[in-house]
């Protein structure tokens, strides 16, 4: 297979900035791209000049050209925005980047995303305009207008299709405030959650309680993407891109609820792409980072890469089959969007690839495919795998 | 009698005509939806072409009002100023099954802690805001008896 982007792209830097709760971050948002990119290039050893791309999603308020200019960047050659999608962009973001490397339009491409939702616009809240019109007039009266609402309709037909009860929803919850109290960087580290906190927690909208719910917060993630055969002269143990794509399903987008294919996490088209470019099935997948823009969307999201079957969900989704480092599938090992920090999922393909480092605060052992799914319920969505050496 | 209370963002016709029908027919209790005159087939939300035969020739016609709950949720945690002393309510997917099997998003009027049962028929219900500025109506949905 020639036109592919597996194992053609290393990634050779991670960089975050710290993690703060909404409205908590002393720096601007612009400002707190430019720490995560250089966090980035210190991790990979290069001067911040040298990066000539930068791809991010979700309408990403930090301009290349204008990260460039303040970065004294020698040579821009890339400057990509994923559309659409909010988190379902973060592996779409990835996969864009490697395109551009394994097709030689860039060398050293930066995956980023800034978010500062204190500073700007908050996703869980509803608009404040006094008239709606468009795709919005046929939900926004009704009172559906936040991601939570967008979502739960989904997640409750699919729950009521295959007979799941609130305790799968709960385990993932679980599992991720669980590997959050190993992960000091996480924004609820040192604020565990047990069974009774969860089922005596508020309900946001059914069936979501609010530690179903991902959080809000202020920060900023990037990622150094170069191609794999400059993967070794880099400092950090190499990894590389076997698999990275988005996608979505027919009329996916179609408004006021109209796909028809309605209770699904949107991964059921791109889901056999993703393991045809890897060459690699769900079985081979050691550990899963899962967007967790709601825990509903994570069980879907699981089904549809292949983990579990529709009807097993019941079985499947315990909190010891979610942790590490021994669960059938270990899933968000860094806390997540739900308990480390919402930094609209690229936190998640940091921590795919620091498990494959062996750097994880919750590390399973010798990891040698590490598995993202981002964005579940949107559209597009995508997915990463990254892959050791030895799956080269 | 209006389902939520009031202050959310007011429903009004898209500027570019793709929709101003649908809202003048249920302020007269008329409930359309978009076919396509060419090949027959039911879509929502609007479109400027049939997304079955690419025609451009779809208009707004009026539907049987009857339908069968898709899908439903429970909202509870309010995230407009307006619904702040709201408290919960119900949330309905409302699917024609002679129409395509078209959706349709509104509210479940009644109990909003009422059990709701998937696949259950309703009928509209025309909340009319003639109050508004600009006036509106709103379409929600009652269980069909």
């Amino acid at each position: 297979m020639s036109r592919t982007i597996r194992g053609k792209v290393a990634v050779v830097g991670l960089g975050e900035t710290q993690y703060y709760k909404r409205g908590q971050s002393p720096d601007a948002e612009f400002k707190l791209a430019l720490k995560a990119i250089i966090a980035a290039c210190k991790d990979a050893g290069i001067s911040p000049k040298k990066v000539d791309g930068f791809a991010s999603f979700s309408n990403d308020r930090s301009d290349p050209s204008r990260l460039a200019a303040a970065l004294g960047c020698d040579d821009l050659r890339f400057a990509n925005m994923q559309w659409g999608g909010g988190g379902g962009g973060g592996s779409g973001a990835i996969a864009n980047a490697a395109a551009a490397i394994a097709t030689g339009m860039a060398e050293c491409v930066i995956v980023f995303r800034a978010l500062a939702q204190g500073q700007f616009g908050r996703f869980g809240q509803g608009p404040r305009s006094n008239t709606t019109t468009g795709a919005g007039a046929y939900t926004v009266p009704y009172g559906l207008m936040s991601p939570a609402q967008s979502f739960a309709m989904k997640v409750n037909r699919f729950m009521h299709d295959y007979g799941v009860k609130q305790e799968a929803l709960r385990a993932i919850s679980l599992a991720s405030y669980h590997h959050a109290q190993n992960n000091p960087r996480a924004v609820m580290h040192g604020r565990p959650l047990d069974e009774a906190k969860y089922d005596e927690s508020r309900w946001i909208v059914e069936p979501f309680h609010l530690f179903d719910c991902c959080l809000e917060n202020d920060g900023a993630a990037a990622m150094l993407l170069v191609p794999a055969e400059r993967a070794k002269d880099f400092p950090h143990k190499p990894t590389y891109i076997l698999s990275a794509l988005s996608g979505s399903h027919y009329r996916a987008g179609a408004s006021a609820h109209n796909t028809p294919d309605y209770a699904t996490s949107t991964f059921k088209t791109t889901v056999p792409r993703l393991y045809a470019m890897a060459n690699l099935g769900p079985r081979d997948v050691q550990v899963a980072q899962v967007y967790e823009n709601f825990t509903g969307g994570v069980l879907m999201s699981i089904v549809e890469h292949g983990f579990c079957e529709p009807d097993g969900c019941n079985e499947f989704f315990t909190k010891e089959n979610l942790i590490a480092p021994n669960g059938k599938l270990p899933t968000n090992t860094s806390g997540g969007n739900l308990a480390e920090c919402y930094m609209h999922g690229l936190g998640l393909n940091i921590e795919a690839v620091r498990q494959l480092r062996g750097e994880s605060t919750n590390q399973v052992n010798d990891v040698d495919v590490s598995l993202v799914a981002s964005g579940p319920m949107v559209t597009p969505v995508s997915s990463s795998i990254f892959g050791s050496e030895a799956t080269l | 009698m209006s389902y939520l209370n009031p202050g959310l963002p007011i429903p009004v016709a898209s500027p570019d005509g793709l929709d101003a029908p649908y809202w003048e027919a249920a302020a007269r209790d008329v409930l359309m939806l978009q076919v396509c005159e060419d090949c027959g087939y039911y879509q929502w939300g609007p479109e400027w072409v049939c997304h079955q035969c690419h025609s451009e020739n779809v208009l707004f016609k009026e539907i049987e009002p009857r339908g069968r709950i898709y899908s439903y949720e429970r909202v509870w945690h309010p995230v407009h100023p307006a619904l702040n002393e709201q408290g919960p309510y119900l949330i309905v997917l409302v699917e024609f099954p002679n129409y395509n099997n078209a959706r349709m998003v509104g509210n479940l009027v009644g109990d909003p802690e009422q059990e709701v049962v998937i696949g259950s028929s309703v009928e509209p219900v025309f909340e009319h805001h003639l109050d508004g500025d600009p006036p509106y109506t709103l379409v929600q949905w009652q269980i069909a008896e």
